[in-house]
């Protein structure tokens, strides 16, 4: 029930949006939605331990086999617990930036988290992939309609990218189809069949299972849609991109493809961790040359995800728990980071670190949320991002299916020390130094965004000194996943 | 049998309208209540109610998947009417009643060769359906383009005309009857005779349904012919002709499949890479609709490669997907005057409703899933998956399908995101009436049981 809720709330309110009289009921209409969702998702948590209630199962196309089945486990709560927690920060964050027609903005922007909610919650393949579509057409049309000059060639090349990617994914998706006994779209059909699947197969369909989620993850090479998009959408639909969006590639990872192709995943291992780690260096070098703090931000996140794919394809408890932590850490840092470039932007005009500096003697309070959410991206032990980064390099540096974890734990360690750099290096260009004739004038935030920030920061400290509930939270899936994706643990069978 | 008999009789009723009664209004009004009594008379025969008592054994049988066909076709038909009768006033306002009587015995051929039992009945249906259509494409009078369509299809559709008859009189050769039923390969399976005579059916079906390479008319011909008519002929006598191949090569020549079936899956993978390649150079909506026409037509081949219960239902659900979503658009085609992408730049500001259709029609033909494309494409391609052994025609169908999306999204583009003031007349009903078609292709996307389930209850 409530996971149907979950999914009614923001789909139902999102085309109500769209024939609202006026912009600014939108505006409020779509923040007390997404409310109303953060709150059934908090409501999830008081029966927690009931799961009949955080299901839903319905017959839907009968002759094929799919059924509209959601389920809200640990992995797929955690992202639903960001997705809702996340979106009315965005929505209050970016309140007072105007669009043109923004009741469409807004009912697209509701639109797209359902699609997201979806995907996390979906457990029949057809289902799963519906919803995988279903999340990028509004994305499509707010980037492309509200983005920066370069906006429709950007936005289409985005577009094209993940639609041939998930293209893939459903020639995979119906092979394994038809592998299945009762030939059902059911997650549990799909991992049975697909684990008794040969070999060969498995090692072409992970291809086709695996470029649908680098895409969207980014992995690299897969990446190159991804600075140009977050650099030319508006800020909110960036926000919802790589804190939300590009989840779905890694819980595809974690749930659509260990799972149901472990061979292959065990073979092919050791060469998406080396692309994730290329990605990482690779990216991490870029963002050092950056000017634009969209840019630095977005090339940061690929060294982020690199470091969840590497991570995944170590398969060890630790690491997928790490993975599901950083997931809703990185989400809710990258937003925070997303916020402040937003403010700053707004306020002057440019994103442009050359053109910025010395803001902290004007904006103090500013700059503390900007350092600490700096620290985050880092990953500084009493932050959130610590915890998550700290699992995923114990399972790294553990992991029995790769020979060669050590280098793969050093060369990703690399990439968080770049990282400290080009964040730092960030935090030095425009909030210190001295003032320019642009930031001379410069105003402080005020209470309401202060009181988002406040928030965040909360949010991140808390989780950084105490992450023991998201911790239980995600430890029964991840030795459900660990279990049905544990190579050697298949062929004792 | 209902509707071959009233369809025919409405078309003489309509020549004849087209002296008595002068009011364009009350044509239409006749054409489109004539269509609506054709499907009730369509689904009264699906539940046993038939009018007329002959017996066409050998000849012509209506089984439960061509009445759903015909249902279709007909639905088609009248959502055509709907939308654009008024427009077939811009073409030749004292004409107008009869193109509703060709139109209506186009319906005639329609169901002459989606029942079919004997091969002579496939040559006069294809015929039937194609002189009226010659002379719709020219009917254009005063145009050079019109009328170069018009010649140009009439010589190439005779030709190919030709050889159907050819290989029709081959198969008699083979085996001494036109019925179907009678039908017996498997004696002399490598009798010449009769693999020649199958093949020259391929090649004229082929040219029919403007499979690759056999497609050089339908750009020119879909371009050249009024909007109205294009979108007519692109349409429901389309998927009526893929209705044919289907039955043709599925029912009748079943035993000869390990001929054909591998150079069908080639034709499909040409026809699909010619029609979306060539579709993305386009720079008029109109022709990009033809090419595009074209590629759609290589998935509906994937049904006849399939041969399978899964690709018989999606051919139907592929027909209604795609016709829907065409006539659709063509309705809007025909309101404006620039044909181009740029035609379509910013009609979101004028014409808000009008453009959610559109979009939706567009991501239907694009394959997006929620829409009926996306679940017309997808049992297309399960259909291939199970036949088996030919994985990579699906996984080369969808690439082009990813490819597709790059020209179907200029005209989303146009419309939403760049800046232009495109306008057209549409009235409240012509806006309410497309928006439920969007409604209907949306709902079939989610719930394709509608039209499944038509097969079977």
């Amino acid at each position: 029930m409530i996971a149907l809720l979950l999914l009614l709330i923001p789909l139902l309110g999102g085309f109500v949006t769209f024939f609202l009289k006026s912009d600014n009921a939108a505006r409020s209409w779509s923040l007390l939605t997404a409310i109303a969702t953060l709150l059934v998702a908090f409501l999830g948590l008081a029966v927690y331990n009931k799961p009949e209630c955080l299901s839903f199962h319905a017959d839907w196309i009968q002759p094929l086999g799919a059924s509209f089945a959601l389920k809200l486990d640990g992995l797929g709560y955690t992202l639903s617990l960001l997705a809702t927690l996340a979106l009315p920060l965005i929505l209050a964050a970016t309140w007072h930036r105007q669009y043109a027609n923004a009741k469409n903005f807004f009912g697209w922007m509701l639109l797209g988290v359902a699609g997201m909610l979806g995907v996390f919650m979906a457990m029949d393949a057809l289902l799963f992939y519906f919803f995988w579509e279903l999340a990028l057409i509004p994305m499509y049309f707010i980037c492309s309609q509200w983005g920066g000059e370069k906006r429709i060639p950007v936005t289409f090349k985005f577009f094209i990218y993940t639609f041939f990617g998930s293209i893939l994914m459903l020639v995979a998706l119906i092979y394994i189809y038809f592998q299945t006994p009762n030939h059902s779209f059911a997650i549990e059909d799909f991992y049975k069949a697909g684990q008794a699947l040969s070999y060969n197969d498995q090692m072409w369909l992970f291809w086709l299972l695996f470029i649908a989620f680098a895409v969207k993850m980014p992995i690299f090479p897969f990446h190159t849609w991804q600075p140009d998009t977050y650099e030319q959408s508006p800020t909110a639909a960036t926000m919802l991109l790589s804190g939300i969006m590009v989840k779905m590639g890694v819980l595809g990872l974690l749930r659509w493809v260990l799972p149901i192709v472990p061979q292959a995943a065990y073979s092919w291992g050791d060469l998406t961790s080396s692309m994730a780690v290329i990605g990482i260096i690779y990216a991490s070098l870029i963002a050092m040359r950056q000017d634009d703090m969209k840019r630095l931000i977005a090339y940061s996140s690929i060294a982020h995800i690199g470091l969840m794919a590497i991570a995944i394809f170590s398969e060890t408890q630790s690491s997928f728990q790490g993975v599901m932590v950083q997931m809703f850490n990185h989400g809710i840092n990258i937003v925070a980071l997303w916020m402040v470039v937003e403010i700053i932007e707004r306020q002057f005009g440019t994103r442009k670190m050359s053109e910025l500096g010395g803001l902290a003697q004007k904006a103090p309070a500013l700059a503390i949320f900007f350092v600490l959410f700096a620290f985050a991206n880092i990953a500084l032990p009493l932050t959130n991002a610590f915890v998550g980064e700290f699992l995923m390099f114990n399972g790294i540096l553990n992991s029995a299916v790769t020979k060669y974890n050590v280098v793969f734990a050093v060369l990703a360690g690399l990439g968080i020390i770049l990282g400290a750099v080009y964040t730092l290096r960030m935090t030095r260009k425009v909030f210190f130094g001295p003032a320019n004739a642009l930031t001379q004038n410069a105003v402080d935030i005020k209470w309401n965004e202060k009181i988002i920030l406040g928030f965040i920061a909360v949010v991140i400290i808390v989780m950084g000194v105490y992450p023991q509930p998201i911790l239980d939270f995600t430890q029964a899936i991840s030795d459900e996943l660990l279990k049905q994706a544990d190579i050697l643990h298949l062929l004792k069978k | 049998m209902n509707v071959l008999l009233i369809s025919a009789i409405l078309g003489v009723v309509m020549m004849f309208s087209s002296f008595l009664i002068k009011n364009t209004a009350t044509v239409r009004t006749i054409g489109i209540t004539g269509t609506i009594a054709l499907l009730i008379l369509n689904v009264l025969e699906m539940y046993g109610t038939r009018l007329f008592n002959i017996n066409t054994a050998g000849f012509l049988s209506f089984d439960r998947f061509t009445l759903v066909f015909i249902s279709i076709a007909i639905i088609a038909m009248l959502v055509y009417f709907l939308l654009t009768a008024k427009d077939m006033e811009k073409v030749n306002k004292v004409n107008y009643a009869e193109y509703f009587a060709l139109l209506f015995f186009i319906l005639c051929g329609i169901v002459l060769v989606s029942g079919f039992e004997s091969l002579l009945i496939l040559f006069l249906g294809i015929e039937i359906v194609s002189i009226p259509l010659y002379v719709l494409t020219g009917s254009d009078k005063r145009n050079l383009k019109s009328n170069e369509a018009a010649l140009k299809y009439f010589l190439m559709g005779c030709f190919s005309t030709g050889l159907m008859l050819m290989g029709i009189t081959l198969i008699y050769g083979a085996q001494g009857t036109f019925t179907v039923e009678l039908f017996n390969f498997t004696k002399n399976i490598d009798s010449p005779l009769a693999i020649a005579g199958m093949l020259l059916l391929l090649f004229s079906m082929a040219f029919k349904a403007s499979v690759a390479p056999l497609h050089f008319w339908t750009p020119d011909v879909y371009d050249g012919a009024p909007t109205v008519f294009t979108s007519f002929m692109a349409t429901i006598v389309k998927a009526a002709v893929f209705f044919s191949f289907f039955r043709l090569f599925n029912d009748s020549f079943t035993a000869l499949a390990p001929q054909w079936q591998f150079w069908m899956a080639v034709l499909a993978a040409l026809t699909l890479f010619i029609g979306n390649i060539t579709a993305v150079f386009q720079h008029s909506v109109k022709r990009m609709l033809a090419y595009s026409s074209i590629a759609q037509a290589g998935f509906m081949l994937l049904a006849i490669f399939a041969m399978s219960g899964i690709a018989k239902e999606g051919l139907l659900l592929y027909a209604a997907a795609y016709s829907f979503a065409s006539i659709g658009i063509f309705s809007v085609l025909t309101k404006m005057d620039d044909y181009t992408f740029d035609g379509f730049n910013g009609l979101v500001k004028q014409q808000p409703l009008v453009a959610a259709a559109i979009t939706i029609f567009i991501l239907s033909l694009a394959g997006i899933p929620l829409t009926a494309g996306f679940l017309a494409k997808f049992y297309m391609i399960q259909a291939v998956i199970q036949a088996g052994g030919h994985l990579w025609l699906a996984i080369f169908a969808l690439v082009m399908a990813a490819v597709s999306v790059y020209y179907y999204f200029r005209v989303i583009q146009a419309m939403y995101f760049k800046q232009g003031n495109a306008n057209i007349q549409a009235s409240n009903t012509f806006k309410y009436t497309l928006l439920a078609v969007a409604i209907l292709v949306v709902l079939l996307g989610i719930f394709p049981n509608l039209i499944t389930n038509w097969l079977y209850f």
